[in-house]
């Protein structure tokens, strides 16, 4: 290791304020732009009024926002110690919805804390991200290839994942699942074992189908086809693609969306809430939240980039790539690209936990930045 | 540090990768969005067009209001009304002119209808003129062509078939306000109107329903083509009062033209019977809207129409406070039935004296002697003797001066002084107020129906509360039984001393009030007579010969007069104010007479009573 880039490795503690100027603030105002969106959206979805989404959606984004510069501010090193607690945590959340969550639109995900509705999964899909970026943060490219080192982090997906699946949440289980292999794939793990993995799910899923029940088999055909379902799910989809038509290339205007406002867009305030934009806004305002939302996304992978040990690379990488699930599911259900239900646009839609936790996403995201160049010993390197 | 730069090479390489990926997934997404909005954007807007899904909120009809024997004293009738939907139409102004050619739109409601399509979407309809008659309904039909955007709807109004007769106890309706608004959606419907005053107000929510729903197909015009799905609301309850209706307007008829207040009640249960007060006003005038002249005429009329006197008017009772004075008396043992008190017009007390309404006096009194002649001097001294705190502590037993349940925002619990209250006002209670409060005046406030409880009380014994629900839904409330209310647990020997007091006055040779004796063979009445001065009577003029009766209207004493009747089997209680009438005896027992006189014919179940509803003493 040269001296000049010796130096450039940080001390162990620079100090608050050093750390303050470190935070990317051009980051932070792109997320700002977006709660904004947000926030002109439930506006409108309540009618043209900041009660009650608007104004809980602001709230709650301060909130966020001030969670996330606090955990920004924590060294990046002190929360990869705590990263298998964390996780073990979140499998702990996920047992306990299991057994004592409540309902609610058919799947058991909920349970209450501090007065909100929380999905332990959001929680999951965090801690999963720093479970495996801490396992291969010591692990050289010599080491990924070795199948046996690999199985520990896959089981770490698979319980998760499994969970989430018999939760029932499909969407949200390919999600981690999704996040978890992007993981894989940015530690080293050789691409023909990755090509074979998704071709052995690929192959095994409708197997694995036929051996289900009944019951089992009707409840995983509603996720994967809503149109089954014309007076539910499906026909909120038609009428989706109706809304985002009418609004055009320059959209009805603020407010004058007719088809959020004559209330047939159910959910317009959750899932649906991109079409009630798009009605009002029209393709040039959609296309340039899906610009906001691209920067948001590539400065997250930008950081991972920029990022001097592999435990902060590999915590960007699966939080950026979480954020992009999360968008990507969201606008293509509701073009009726892909047929999964029941993911919010984050930091757009209402929810309160959901928004929660997508800024402690953040602020991890954010320590990653302003820790890149601490030195992180993996190891390795001092051999 | 060859194998690091190799893992971070790979990281490199693949991070790009992905993060291409994710930008051609997003690019992705933008092309889909182009399609959707651009390329199949007009078929689409066609659709949305053609295919609207309009859930709408349905009125449900407000509760009636019904009097005992189920006659509607408030109900709903159909109101046409105009409607303007702005999207419909390529110029409001225009459309706006073309409708005031046909009906009367006054510069105020263009202005509050231009307000309205500011504060609503497009496509909202607008309420332009309510209560149309079928003749310009008509008309707006027929020139429909010229009247793009207008729509005639039916809806419903609030009405009151009495009108100003129970005015004051129904209330009345008004569009909600934007406070009512943000606490309910359902009052953004056009027609809603919420309870501002009265029984209105006070079960306004009980009348008010459920807001049902309904899923309409609609055009790009508005206009419906179908009905998908329908919930219906739930109708307001309706409430069935305890008022007679017939009666109120008899009673309210009797009171003639004076400014006064007359009401009913039931002594053995306090239903309210009748519950009048004159002048009254016509409660359908606030559901359209009170004109400014209309507003300046009740508010400075000095009979002030717009207040229920018989519960928010405040009086000092007078002398027909004396048999609440006597009770109090006799269980604080200050005197016994057969001590006697002797009157020579007048008491001496510290350098003050205070007048008997005789100027001559009464002699030698007991108590029912006290009672029959409304000798102040005898109660001057019985008060004294039995201090102010025991009689406030009476006064409140027999509802006085306390907040009684009756169904009527605005109602006032009066005032029944003690030392307590007087030394929140920083003041030393004296003596002198102890005396003066024994013939009822002084610092003393009642309202008519809290007269009317105390008489209650006193013929049954029972702590009967005045109120007005009989039944809601059809569901009979409890509180309609005698036996639903709790004794007041005073001794029988002592309140039959009280009724004879009050037997006496009217049915007595040298009574107060012979004028109150029915004319009816074999019932009876017990009443008391009070007259109270509203200002103050100087050494002067008394010595010149002062006649209340030449004082201008304003200053002239009020005229009261509390009774109940039959005087054996109480079954009903009258309280009766005369403002400014001069004497109890001359202007206002006449008038309870007559009322009570009314209320025993109309009724014949004075005539057989079921057995055991006898509170009473027999005599």
């Amino acid at each position: 290791m040269s001296v000049l880039e010796r130096r450039l490795i940080r001390e162990a503690s620079f100090g608050l304020t050093g750390k303050l100027w470190q935070i990317s603030w051009l980051y932070v105002l792109l997320l700002c732009a977006l709660a904004s969106v947000g926030y002109v959206a439930l506006y409108s979805a309540a009618g043209g009024a900041p009660e009650p989404y608007a104004s809980r959606h602001l709230l709650r984004f301060g909130l966020g926002l001030v969670l996330m510069l606090a955990i920004a501010l924590i060294d990046i090193r002190f929360i990869a110690r705590f990263s298998w607690l964390a996780y073990a945590a979140g499998v702990g959340l996920l047992v306990l919805v299991e057994r004592m969550g409540h309902v609610g639109k058919g799947a058991q995900r909920w349970i209450d804390i501090a007065g909100m509705q929380w999905q332990p999964s959001e929680f999951m899909k965090i801690v999963l991200v720093l479970a495996l970026a801490s396992w291969f943060h010591k692990a050289s490219w010599e080491r990924m290839g070795n199948p046996l080192f690999l199985i520990p982090p896959a089981l770490a997906v698979l319980v998760p994942v499994a969970l989430i699946v018999k939760e029932p949440n499909l969407g949200t289980a390919v999600i981690t699942a999704v996040v978890g292999g992007t993981i894989f794939l940015g530690a080293g793990m050789r691409w023909w074992k990755m090509v074979l993995l998704v071709g052995g799910v690929a192959f095994a899923a409708p197997l694995a189908y036929s051996h289900l029940h009944d019951y089992q088999r009707a409840r995983i055909e509603t996720f994967l086809n809503p149109e089954s379902d014309p007076l539910g799910a499906g026909y909120n989809i038609i009428q989706s693609k109706i809304a985002l038509g009418s609004g055009g290339m320059w959209g009805e205007g603020f407010l004058q969306g007719t088809q959020g406002h004559l209330n047939f867009l159910p959910e317009k305030q959750t899932d649906f809430i991109f079409t009630m934009l798009g009605e009002e806004f029209g393709f040039v305002g959609g296309i340039a939240l899906i610009g906001l939302l691209a920067l948001i996304v590539l400065g997250g992978m930008a950081m991972a980039l920029r990022c001097r040990h592999q435990f902060g690379r590999l915590v960007a990488l699966g939080i950026s790539m979480n954020f992009f699930m999360y968008v990507f599911v969201n606008i293509a259900m509701v073009m009726g690209v892909i047929p999964v239900g029941g993911v919010p646009l984050p930091l757009v839609s209402h929810g309160g936990s959901a928004m929660i936790m997508v800024m402690i996403g953040f602020g991890v995201l954010m320590s990653v930045y302003v820790h890149r160049d601490v030195e992180f010993a993996d190891g390795r390197e001092e051999v | 540090m060859k194998r690091e730069s190799k893992r971070t090479g790979v990281f490199t390489r693949r991070a790009l990768l992905i993060a291409g990926g994710q930008l051609g997934a997003l690019g992705f997404l933008g092309a889909k969005l182009y399609q959707a909005q651009v390329v199949e954007g007009a078929r689409y807007a066609t659709l949305a067009a053609t295919n609207r899904i309009s859930a709408r909120l349905i009125a449900p009809p407000r509760g009636r209001l019904l009097d005992r024997f189920a006659t509607p004293v408030g109900g709903n009738r159909l109101n046409w009304r105009a409607l303007l939907v702005a999207e419909q139409t390529e110029n409001v102004g225009s459309t706006l002119d073309n409708l005031a050619r046909i009906v009367a739109l006054p510069d105020h409601e263009r202005a509050r209808i231009e307000r309205d399509l500011r504060r609503h979407r497009r496509f909202i309809p607008i309420t332009v003129r309510e209560f149309l008659s079928w003749e310009d309904m008509a008309r707006i039909e027929v020139n429909a062509p010229d009247l793009p955007g207008i729509l005639v709807d039916v809806g419903t109004t609030r009405e009151y078939p009495f009108g100003a007769t129970l005015a004051h106890i129904v209330g009345y309706v008004a569009p909600p306000n934007d406070a009512d608004v943000a606490d309910d959606p359902m009052m953004s419907l056009p027609g809603i109107r919420v309870g501002r005053a009265g029984v209105e107000k006070f079960h306004d929510v009980g009348l008010r329903g459920r807001a049902g729903a309904v899923q309409l197909e609609v055009n790009a015009m508005g206009r419906v083509i179908r009905e998908l799905d329908r919930q219906e609301g739930t109708p307001g309850q309706d409430i069935t009062l305890t008022i007679d209706s017939g009666l109120q307007s008899s009673v309210l008829a009797r009171l003639g033209d004076e400014s006064a207040s007359a009401v009913v009640m039931d002594c053995r249960n306090g239903e309210v019977l009748a519950m009048a007060t004159n002048p009254s006003f016509d409660p359908s005038v606030f559901n359209a809207g009170v004109s400014q002249a209309q507003w300046v005429e009740w508010t400075s009329n000095r009979r002030a129409p717009l207040i229920n006197k018989a519960v928010a008017g405040l009086y000092a009772p007078g002398s027909t406070y004396k048999m609440v004075v006597a009770m109090a008396a006799l269980e604080a043992k200050a005197i016994s039935p057969y001590d006697r008190v002797s009157c020579p017009g007048f008491l001496d007390y510290g350098d003050r004296r205070y007048h008997c309404w005789s100027k001559y006096g009464h002699g030698s009194l007991d108590l029912r002697g006290g009672l029959k002649n409304s000798c102040d001097v005898f109660f001057y001294e019985v008060a004294k003797r039995t201090g102010i705190d025991k009689i406030a502590l009476m006064a409140n037993r027999f509802g006085l001066g306390v907040k009684l349940d009756i169904e009527l925002p605005g109602a006032r619990a009066g005032l029944v002084p003690n030392r307590a209250w007087r030394l929140g006002q920083g003041k030393a209670w004296n003596i002198g107020d102890t005396i003066v409060h024994g013939i009822g005046q002084g610092f003393l406030q009642l309202t008519p129906l809290a007269m009317a409880t105390m008489v209650a009380r006193i013929a049954t014994g029972r702590a009967v509360q005045p109120h007005l629900t009989r039944a809601i839904g059809g569901v009979l409330q409890p509180g309609s039984l005698a036996t639903d209310w709790p004794s007041m647990n005073l001794p029988e020997r002592e309140m039959h001393l009280i009724r004879d007091g009050m037997y006496a006055v009217v049915n007595e040779q040298g009574g107060t009030a012979p004028l109150a004796r029915l004319s009816m063979p074999g019932v009876t009445m017990a009443g008391k007579t009070g007259s109270v001065q509203v200002r103050n009577v100087s050494r002067e003029q008394r010595e010149h010969g002062y006649k209340s009766e030449n004082l201008p209207w304003e200053f002239r004493p009020h005229a009261m007069f509390v009774a109940y009747a039959p005087y054996d089997n109480p079954r009903y209680a009258v309280s009766l104010v005369v403002e400014h009438g001069n004497a109890g005896a001359q202007a206002a027992a006449p008038i309870a007479r007559d009322i009570m006189m009314n209320v025993l014919t109309r009724d014949p179940a004075n005539r057989v009573e079921p057995r055991g509803m006898t509170v009473a003493d027999r005599r």
